[in-house]
C-alpha cells in the first residue's frame, strides 16, 4: 500500500497563499453554477439530470452493443477504430503512427484520459515534440506539472509565477496582466498548429449512431487541433459512448452548467470522421483509440458501475470540503476529489490506493451537485468495506475486528451497557456547564484513546442515563 | 487483438452475449417553445450581445453591405464561400479575399486575415449560438483563425435552441463531417479565474440578422 502522504498535506495546508487561491477558485465555480441551475433559470434541473443518468446506466449495461456500433460508423465514414487494453498500447500505437507520419510535432487539446498515459514523456523519447494548447495545460507543461483540477488545471498558479514561467521558458519579458500572457500563448501555441502534423485530443462523448467524438472547449484549442493538422487522433475511455446524437442537448445543457456556469460551453465540435469530398479543410485521416485501462474491472460490480456514467465537469471537486483544503495534487493519480477518491482505486488496483476512500467526511456534497447523479458516497463506503475485508484476509486489523465485537457484544446486553456506561460517567470529568470532555486522566489519555481525542470532541456524558430518566418516570406513573 | 480482448471482458462482466442486441435507449424530451420569428431574433441578438459579442439587424442587402463594410475596416479580411456573402456583395468589399479551394493557401491566408466572414447554417437563439457545418461554402478555418469573426445570419436559420437543433437534425453527421457550435468569442479563465477573450479563436464576434 502506498503511504498517506501526511506531510505533503500539511505542507499545502500551511502555504496560505495556496489554501486562498484553491477557496476562492472553487468557490466562484460553486457560485457560478449554483446561477444556472437554479429552479427559476432552468426548471427541468433535475429532469436532465434523471434523463442522462438513465441515458449512461443505458449505454454502460450494453457497452459491447454501442461501441460496436459505433466501431461501424467510424469505420463508415473513413476513420479508424484502434482499441487499447493499457496506456502502454496507447503509447505503442501513438509511437507508430508518428514515425509512419515522419510526424515531429504534435499538439494536442486538453485530455484527461492522456494523462493517465503520460502521453508527453513517452513521445519525447521518440523527438516527437507534443504540446498542450489549452492554457491553464500549457503552463501546466511548461512547469513539469500535472493538472490541479478536471477542468481548471491551473487553478494553484498566480499570474506572478505565471509571468515568471514565461520569461524563464520563453524567453520573453515578464509580464503580470493575465490579457498580455494569454496573447504571448496565443502567439507562441499559434506557431505550433500551423506547423503540428497531427493533432491529438480526448472526447467528451463518443456518439454512438453516427460515429461522431463531442469535443467541448472554451479557448478554441480543440477546434483547432482538429482542423489544421492533417492526422487527428481521440483517445477516449470507452465510457464516453452515449447511443444517440438526439440524447447530446441533454449532457451539453448539464456539462457547461455544471463545470464553469455557461448555459453552453463556447465551441462545441462535433466531428464525424475525416474531411469528406467537397469539404475544403479539416484533417484528412481520423482514428479513434478505444481505451480500456480499467474501466473494464468497474463493469463486474453492478452496484460500482455507475463510476463509469461521470461527465468530467469538475462539480464534486469544487464542492468537496476535503478537496478544498488539500488541493489537487495531494491525490495519487491524475483524477482528484470525489470522483477521483473512487476511480483511481477502482482504475489502479484497491491495495495501492487503499487510504483513499476514507480519506472523505462522507458529507454528500459531491453527490447532490454530480450531473448524472452518482452515488459518490455509498461507493466510497462499499471501497471502504472491501479494502477491511482484504485486509482481514491479510490478517491486519484483528484487534480493530476484536474491539468491535466486543462493542457489539456489550450492545446488546443493556445491563453490562448501563454499568459500563455509569462507571465511564464517573470516571470522565465533567464540570458544571461543561459540554465537551476535553482533558481526561493521564492514565487513560494515551494510545488509540489519545489518537482519538487529538482530532476530536467528545460530549461529556450526563449525570444520569436516559434510562435511568425513563425509570423515573415510569416509576411516578 | 485487444479488440476481441476488451469485447469479451465487457460480455463477460455485463452478461452478454456477442451479437445480443440492445433495448431502444431513452428517448429524451426535446422541448421547443413556441415562439414567433421576431421574438426568436430579439432573444438571439440579446444573447450575442451578453456573451460579449456584437449584434445587429439589417432589413436590406444594401444595409448588410454597409454594416459589414463597418466591421471589416481595412481588412485584411477572408470570406467564406457562401452564396449570400456573394449576393449581399460582401465578397466585392475592399480588403476581402475569397474563393478559397485549397486548405494550405487558405491557412495561410486566413492566419494573416483580421477578420473572417461566414454565413450560418443555423443559429440558437436561447444561447446566442451559432451553428456552422464544414462544406464547400464554409471552411472550418475562416470562423477560427482570424482574431475576429463577423457572420451573417438570415434571420429563418434561428432556431429556440439546442432541442430544436437537434430534432431539426437528429443525424448531423449525415450532413457533414463537422458541425461546431459557437457561442460566443473565444475565451479562458485559466489564470487566476480572470475573463480574457481570445484565446486560439476569436475574441470579438459581430453579428449581422438579415
Amino acid at each position: 500500500m502506498r503511504e498517506i502522504p501526511v506531510e505533503q498535506f500539511r505542507r499545502t495546508l500551511e502555504h496560505e497563499a495556496l489554501q486562498a487561491a484553491i477557496y476562492t477558485a472553487t468557490g466562484r465555480l460553486m457560485k457560478e453554477r449554483a446561477r444556472v441551475v437554479a429552479p427559476e433559470v432552468l426548471p427541468d434541473f433535475e429532469e436532465l439530470r434523471d434523463q442522462a443518468r438513465q441515458i449512461k446506466r443505458h449505454t454502460l449495461d450494453n457497452l459491447d452493443y454501442y461501441l460496436e456500433q459505433f466501431e461501424n460508423a467510424v469505420v463508415k465514414r473513413g476513420g479508424k477504430v484502434v482499441w487499447c487494453k493499457t496506456g502502454k498500447e496507447v503509447v505503442n500505437f501513438l509511437q507508430e503512427l508518428a514515425a509512419s507520419k515522419h510526424a515531429r510535432l504534435i499538439v494536442k487539446s486538453k485530455s484527461m484520459t492522456t494523462e493517465e498515459v503520460s502521453l508527453n514523456e513517452q513521445l519525447a523519447h521518440q523527438h516527437v515534440e507534443v504540446v498542450e494548447t489549452d492554457l491553464g495545460e500549457y503552463i501546466l507543461q511548461l512547469a513539469g506539472e500535472r493538472p490541479y483540477h478536471i477542468v481548471a488545471p491551473a487553478l494553484h498558479k498566480t499570474r506572478y509565477e505565471v509571468g515568471e514561467l514565461f520569461r524563464d521558458k520563453l524567453g520573453v519579458e515578464k509580464e503580470t496582466v493575465p490579457e498580455k500572457q494569454t496573447a504571448i500563448a496565443r502567439r507562441a501555441l499559434r506557431e505550433k498548429f500551423l506547423a503540428a502534423d497531427i493533432g491529438i485530443t480526448g472526447a467528451n462523448f463518443l456518439v454512438a449512431d453516427s460515429g461522431a467524438v463531442v469535443l467541448v472547449t472554451n479557448e478554441g484549442n480543440g477546434r483547432l487541433t482538429t482542423t489544421v493538422p492533417k492526422v487527428h487522433v481521440v483517445v477516449a475511455g470507452l465510457e464516453k459512448l452515449i447511443p444517440r446524437a438526439q440524447a447530446l442537448p441533454v449532457f451539453l445543457k448539464l456539462l457547461g452548467r455544471s463545470a464553469t456556469g455557461q448555459p453552453l460551453t463556447v465551441y462545441t465540435s462535433f466531428l464525424a470522421g475525416p474531411r469528406r469530398e467537397g469539404e475544403i479543410d479539416g484533417p484528412e485521416e481520423f482514428y479513434v483509440v478505444l481505451l480500456d485501462n480499467g474501466r473494464t474491472r468497474l463493469l463486474e460490480d453492478g452496484n460500482k458501475r455507475e463510476s463509469l456514467y461521470c461527465i468530467r465537469c469538475g462539480a464534486c471537486l469544487n464542492h468537496c470540503p476535503v478537496y478544498r483544503k488539500i488541493g489537487g495534487h495531494n491525490y495519487p493519480w491524475v483524477y482528484s476529489g470525489p470522483i477521483g477518491k473512487i476511480i483511481t482505486p477502482q482504475f489502479l488496483g484497491l491495495a495501492e490506493n487503499a487510504w483513499l476512500p476514507f480519506a472523505s467526511s462522507l458529507c454528500g456534497a459531491c453527490a447532490e451537485v454530480c450531473p448524472v447523479k452518482i452515488d459518490i458516497p455509498t461507493i466510497l463506503l462499499e471501497l471502504r468495506k472491501e479494502e477491511q475485508t482484504l485486509a482481514l484476509r491479510q490478517g491486519k486489523g484483528r484487534a480493530e475486528r476484536l474491539m468491535f465485537r466486543l462493542w457489539a457484544w456489550v450492545m446488546k446486553r443493556p445491563a453490562l451497557y448501563e454499568v459500563l456506561g455509569s462507571i465511564a460517567a464517573s470516571v470522565l470529568p465533567c464540570k458544571e456547564g461543561q459540554v465537551w470532555v476535553r482533558d481526561i486522566p493521564a492514565m487513560l489519555n494515551r494510545g488509540p484513546v489519545n489518537a482519538w481525542l487529538s482530532q476530536r470532541d467528545f460530549p461529556t456524558l450526563p449525570k444520569a442515563s436516559f434510562r435511568q430518566i425513563w425509570r423515573k418516570r415510569v416509576a411516578k406513573g | 487483438m485487444s479488440r476481441k480482448y476488451v469485447l469479451n471482458k465487457i460480455r463477460t462482466a455485463l452478461g452478454r452475449w456477442a451479437g445480443q442486441s440492445a433495448d431502444a435507449p431513452l428517448v429524451t424530451r426535446l422541448v421547443i417553445p413556441q415562439m414567433t420569428t421576431e421574438e426568436k431574433v430579439a432573444i438571439f441578438l440579446q444573447a450575442i450581445e451578453k456573451l460579449g459579442g456584437q449584434a445587429c439587424r439589417a432589413f436590406s442587402s444594401s444595409e448588410v453591405c454597409a454594416l459589414a463594410a463597418e466591421c471589416i475596416g481595412e481588412g485584411p479580411a477572408i470570406a467564406s464561400n457562401s452564396g449570400i456573402l456573394q449576393e449581399y456583395g460582401i465578397t466585392a468589399l475592399p480588403g476581402v479575399q475569397a474563393g478559397f479551394k485549397d486548405p494550405e493557401e487558405l491557412k495561410a491566408a486566413c492566419n494573416s486575415s483580421k477578420v473572417g466572414i461566414t454565413g450560418t447554417d443555423y443559429a440558437l437563439a436561447d444561447t446566442g449560438t451559432l451553428v456552422l457545418f464544414s462544406s464547400y461554402e464554409e471552411a472550418r478555418m475562416i470562423s477560427l483563425l482570424p482574431p475576429i469573426h463577423l457572420a451573417i445570419v438570415p434571420h429563418e436559420r434561428i432556431l429556440t435552441g439546442l432541442d430544436e437543433l437537434f430534432s431539426v437534425l437528429p443525424q448531423p453527421a449525415e450532413v457533414s463531417s463537422s458541425m461546431v457550435l459557437i457561442t460566443g468569442p473565444s475565451r479562458t479563465a485559466d489564470i487566476e479565474q480572470i475573463l480574457v477573450r481570445g484565446v486560439h479563436g476569436p475574441g470579438m464576434i459581430y453579428v449581422i440578422v438579415v
